[in-house]
């Protein structure tokens, strides 16, 4: 049962590939190594980018598409193996809480640094001239007001499930706000871009690399900086009587993967974690996939045919 | 749920419902109910007793860990002896997978052998043409060259509006799950027939498999049958199983006596008697539950992509978190093709009249290419495309460069409306939210949980006795025990002001289309499209144009829950008694009147059962307007998925369930109260 399983599960993989015509220089193991697709293109490029540059080593790939979150099932059982983007920001917690049963490996920091943040839109600027100070921006929080809301403004915060804290935030620093949380990024994006059409106040959670901060004109809201006491020490910054007085981290963006990746293939392990792309790189493809509308795959071809040093860089290692 | 529901509770029980008719006395519950919710704060702050409003955290059932315990044993260590639980699931994953690689491999990957990199291709997969072909051929052979133009049609709709690819993918796991569906359906309600034991098990489970939220038992799914397309398989059968499970057994029972007479008086054995007498006896009633597999099985293309299903729904899923409005459109709508070529398909075999002797015998005399005319002209354009296909790619698949895009299209009409009338929909926003779904969502929220249970079980007990009484309160008691009142009473209102809405508008232009057949033809596709569009296509531009929040969910949700109210209302309008009009006519009503006095009350319990159905809707709405952002049952769900806790998940989601339970059978008990009253039943 487990060998037909695992030619069905090759013979699927190859299904999915297609014919390939390469010489096999590493191959250690031909099973597929399961790669993980989420819905945002930054994530759809960072994996298809590693996926082809293991095929050029050698070896067969697989892309299976999974939830965000829910994928650390998959990669702790070894269902699922290489997850290419674990946001500091977003997917710390449930990648410690994995890393912790032994199962899962974390392979280190990818080269994009994640950023989430209060962010407006540059007209914004004339209405209150004060930004992007976040003090200014509470003195003309009836600006960002609707009827819901009024007087307070209204801030479109992420989905609850992405914490980030800005119900705290806004209560630890005092702002005249309320905090409306979106239920995806495309209802927080769709917010977005309407009231950009209109010129019309809106202040909200934009993260990058994402194609929003490229499409849009607009800065970021600057906050009393991060620092870890600030979350976790109701004492430190402004308010001394609460935690969350202060902005959001930025971090890395993370690579993991299942923990028998390193004895399986262990050339594949190594091409992963020598893996490295930076924030503008990233920024300037998804830009083409999603403002220019340029075929995925190809974006993918034309950074392989670019960058042909860099990653053979990372299979020979 | 509904139609099959009722019926279930003994007469009697009816008949102490009708006896009081307490119209007073509900107002009077009303109006404590309102004086509750105004200062149950207030009175709860008074007396200490914070309990009355909020359930205590130390009351709560610990269901949640000992289920998420339970996953966990069954995940890790359930074991048969020879195997665990797990290989079980797997093995069985393995069983789906296979003839899902194959036809996967026919309409879209193409035949491979090797592995990665030593991969060659022996055969490509079937040309864009030959799929074309071969559903003409089952239009053709299902009905007339008109079925075979529009399936042929819809088809050719995927390859120019370029979604061929994702739509074969689609069309793959419909393939897949459709049949196992359909068998699955056909056996078990088959069992429910011959056995009346099993028959009252299942029923609950089958209630909870229509109201439970797929999104609740996602996570188990996952962790049992692994990652990928087998997963989002399984989920789907699930989903969709149930209609063809009630149909068999309603339909088996339908069978006319005679037939089964005759079967008996021909000397049938048992198996005989099933599967030569009354499964083909039933078979055009059955073809009505394989119709409801199909139209379930495609309404969860969205939610199967989320879990690796890819193919059309996550072409939309993709295009709108890049907001392209124009894309996701064409591919919710390439959904809504497929769904229209393969329901049409499917109900033509159900009334395709059976061949004559002999057109059988003349048949049997012809060679074999004059016996299988349609087969053969398939596999000729199967053949020929395939290898002209090896030269000619275009021949292969729908070259790119001929593919039409409307999505700049929509991207300017919806700025345009955005430009210039977004003022106008924020008035008309502001007024709905303070005149209707702040005051109703203040009020439900106010309601002390006690008070709560004790109105539900009393309600129980008045339309449906006792038993019904038990019910109501115990599931009520189960939402609270669960710490998810609040969030349940959320839920409530919200559904509560849509399904509202979707009453009011939906009544009414179910009266039109059984009046004026024009309008019907009108109603009843924009109604359909309505329901096999995903609703996310539509959601994003309500948020543009309404912002997140309630009222934008409250939108979504009218639009997917208007179908039934406008179906059964006709439906009931339609089934009057022509006698009964003629005497209203007779004795000189107006139309007004015609339709006030008479068409109106004795379709009633028929637009009753439409409400029901509308709730139901409405509920199974919830998780996706949890992606707008709602506070409800749907985002505890929704949370409960991207952290993978399944005990929290399958709680959330049972308690939806146990809502939507609760009203239909409420509903159920007063529809056939009505009915007893207007003598439409005995």
């Amino acid at each position: 049962m487990k060998k037909s399983l695992s030619l069905i599960a090759a013979l699927s993989a190859a299904v999915y590939l297609g014919p390939l015509t390469l010489t096999a220089n590493a191959a250690e193991n031909q099973d597929p190594i399961k790669l993980t697709l989420h819905d945002w293109t930054g994530q759809l490029l960072t994996t298809k980018i590693m996926g082809e540059v293991l095929k050029e080593g050698g070896y067969n790939v697989e892309y299976v598409t999974a939830d965000y979150i829910a994928q650390f099932a998959g990669l702790k059982t070894g269902d699922l193996h290489v997850a290419m983007e674990i946001w500091e920001t977003t997917g710390r917690e449930a990648m410690d809480e994995a890393v912790a049963t032994g199962s899962v490996e974390n392979l280190g920091e990818t080269g994009m640094l994640a950023v989430e943040e209060w962010w407006y839109p540059a007209y914004m600027k004339e209405v209150c001239p004060g930004l992007p100070d976040w003090k200014a921006l509470n003195d003309c929080a009836e600006e960002f007001a609707t009827p819901e809301t009024a007087p307070n403004g209204r801030y479109l915060g992420a989905p609850v499930t992405w914490g980030g804290f800005d119900d705290e935030r806004v209560e630890a620093l005092e702002m005249d706000f309320e905090v409306i949380h979106a239920g995806t990024d495309a209802a927080l994006f769709a917010e977005l871009q309407s009231a950009y059409q209109r010129k019309a106040p809106i202040v909200l959670w934009v993260y990058a690399p994402h194609w929003a901060p490229f499409k849009f004109d607009g800065e970021w809201v600057e906050f009393p900086e991060y620092s870890k006491e600030c979350y976790q020490d109701p004492s430190a910054g402004i308010n001394p009587d609460m935690a969350y007085d202060c902005g959001k981290p930025r971090g890395p963006i993370w690579k993991v993967s299942w923990s028998g990746v390193k004895d399986k293939w262990p050339g594949a392990h190594k091409a992963i974690k020598a893996f490295h792309v930076e924030n503008d790189e990233m920024g300037a493809m998804v830009t083409k996939v999603d403002l220019d509308g340029k075929d995925l795959d190809g974006v993918v071809k034309e950074w392989m045919d670019a960058n042909k040093d860099r990653w053979s860089d990372w299979i020979s290692k | 749920m509904s139609q099959v529901g009722a019926g279930e509770h003994s007469p009697e029980v009816r008949s102490a419902g009708i006896s009081l008719t307490g119209a007073p006395l509900w107002l009077g519950l009303f109006a404590m109910t309102w004086i509750f919710s105004s200062y149950g704060r207030d009175f709860s702050k008074a007396l200490d007793a914070r309990w009355i409003m909020k359930y205590p955290a130390g009351w709560r059932l610990p269901f949640k860990r000992d289920i998420s315990d339970a996953m966990k044993w069954l995940v890790e260590d359930a074991s048969f002896g020879l195997f665990t639980f797990k290989e079980f699931t797997r093995g069985i994953a393995w069983l789906i997978e296979l003839p899902y690689d194959f036809v996967r491999a026919a309409v879209i990957d193409g035949f491979v052998v090797g592995v990665g990199s030593e991969a060659s291709q022996i055969a490509p997969s079937l040309s864009w043409i030959a799929i074309i072909a071969v559903v003409v051929a089952i239009g053709r052979v299902a009905k007339d060259w008109r079925l075979a133009a529009l399936v042929g049609g819809c088809f050719l709709y995927l390859a120019v509006f370029g979604q061929w690819d994702s739509a074969m993918v689609t069309l793959a796991s419909v393939l897949i799950s459709v049949p196992i569906g359909v068998a699955g359906g056909l056996l078990l309600g088959i069992g429910a027939y011959r056995w009346p034991l099993f028959d009252r098990i299942l029923r609950p489970i089958l209630d909870l498999m229509q109201t439970v939220p797929v999104f609740a038992y996602l996570v188990p799914i996952l962790f049992l049958f692994g990652f990928g397309p087998v997963s989002a398989l399984v989920a789907t059968i699930i989903y969709a199983m149930p209609p063809m499970v009630r149909v068999t057994t309603l339909a088996l029972q339908g069978v006319p006596t005679e037939i089964r007479e005759f079967g008996a008086m021909v000397g049938c054995t048992r198996r005989q008697m099933m599967w030569k007498v009354l499964v083909p006896a039933a078979a055009p009633s059955l073809m009505v539950g394989v119709n409801q597999v199909i139209m379930l099985s495609l309404n969860m293309v969205i939610i199967a992509s989320m879990i690796g299903a890819g193919g059309l729904g996550f072409e939309v899923l993709s295009s709108l978190r890049r907001l392209d409005i124009g894309a996701g459109l064409e591919a919710g709508i390439a959904i809504v093709v497929m769904a229209i070529a393969l329901d049409r398909l499917s109900q033509a075999f159900a009334v395709r009249p059976t061949p004559t002797h002999d057109e059988i015998e003349s048949l049997q005399k012809a060679g074999l290419v004059k016996r299988h005319p349609w087969s053969s002209t398939v596999l000729a354009v199967a053949l020929v495309t395939g290898l002209v296909g090896l030269m000619l790619p275009a021949a292969q698949s729908y070259p790119a460069s001929l593919t039409l895009t409307t999505g700049p299209f929509w991207a300017d009409l919806v700025e345009f409306i955005n430009v210039n009338f977004f003022d106008q929909f924020e008035a008309a926003k502001t007024f709905m939210l303070t005149y209707l779904l702040l005051p109703v969502k203040r009020f439900l929220l106010g309601i002390p949980w006690p008070w709560g249970v004790a109105i539900i079980t009393l309600a129980g007990w008045r339309f449906g006795g006792w038993r019904l009484a038990l019910l109501a309160g115990g599931l009520t008691l189960f939402i609270a025990a669960n710490g998810l009142w609040g969030k349940a009473m959320t839920t409530v209102y919200l559904c509560g002001v849509s399904v509202l809405l979707a009453s009011l508008i939906g009544i009414p232009l179910g009266v039109l289309s059984a009046e004026n057949e024009r309008a019907n033809r009108i109603v009843s596709a924009v109604i359909d499209t309505l329901q096999t569009l995903p609703s996310f296509v539509y959601l994003i531009p309500v948020v543009m144009l309404f912002r997140v929040g309630d009222f934008s969910a409250m939108i979504a949700v009218v639009l997917y829950a208007l179908a039934p109210a406008v179906r059964y209302a006709a439906h009931g309008i339609r089934g009057i008694e022509p006698q009964l009009i003629e005497a209203g006519i007779v004795s000189g009503c107006t139309r007004w009147q015609l339709l006030r006095k008479i068409k109106l009350p004795l379709a009633l319990p028929e637009i009753l059962l439409g409400l029901n159905q509308t709730i139901m809707l409405a509920l199974s709405m919830l998780v996706i307007t949890a992606l707008v952002g709602t506070r409800d049952l749907g985002q505890e769900v929704y949370i409960a998925l991207t952290k993978a806790d399944s005990g929290r998940g399958i709680i959330a989601g049972l308690s939806v369930a146990a809502i939507a339970i609760i009203l239909d059978r409420i509903l159920a008990a007063s529809a056939r109260n009505a009915r007893a009253r207007l003598g439409l039943e005995t």
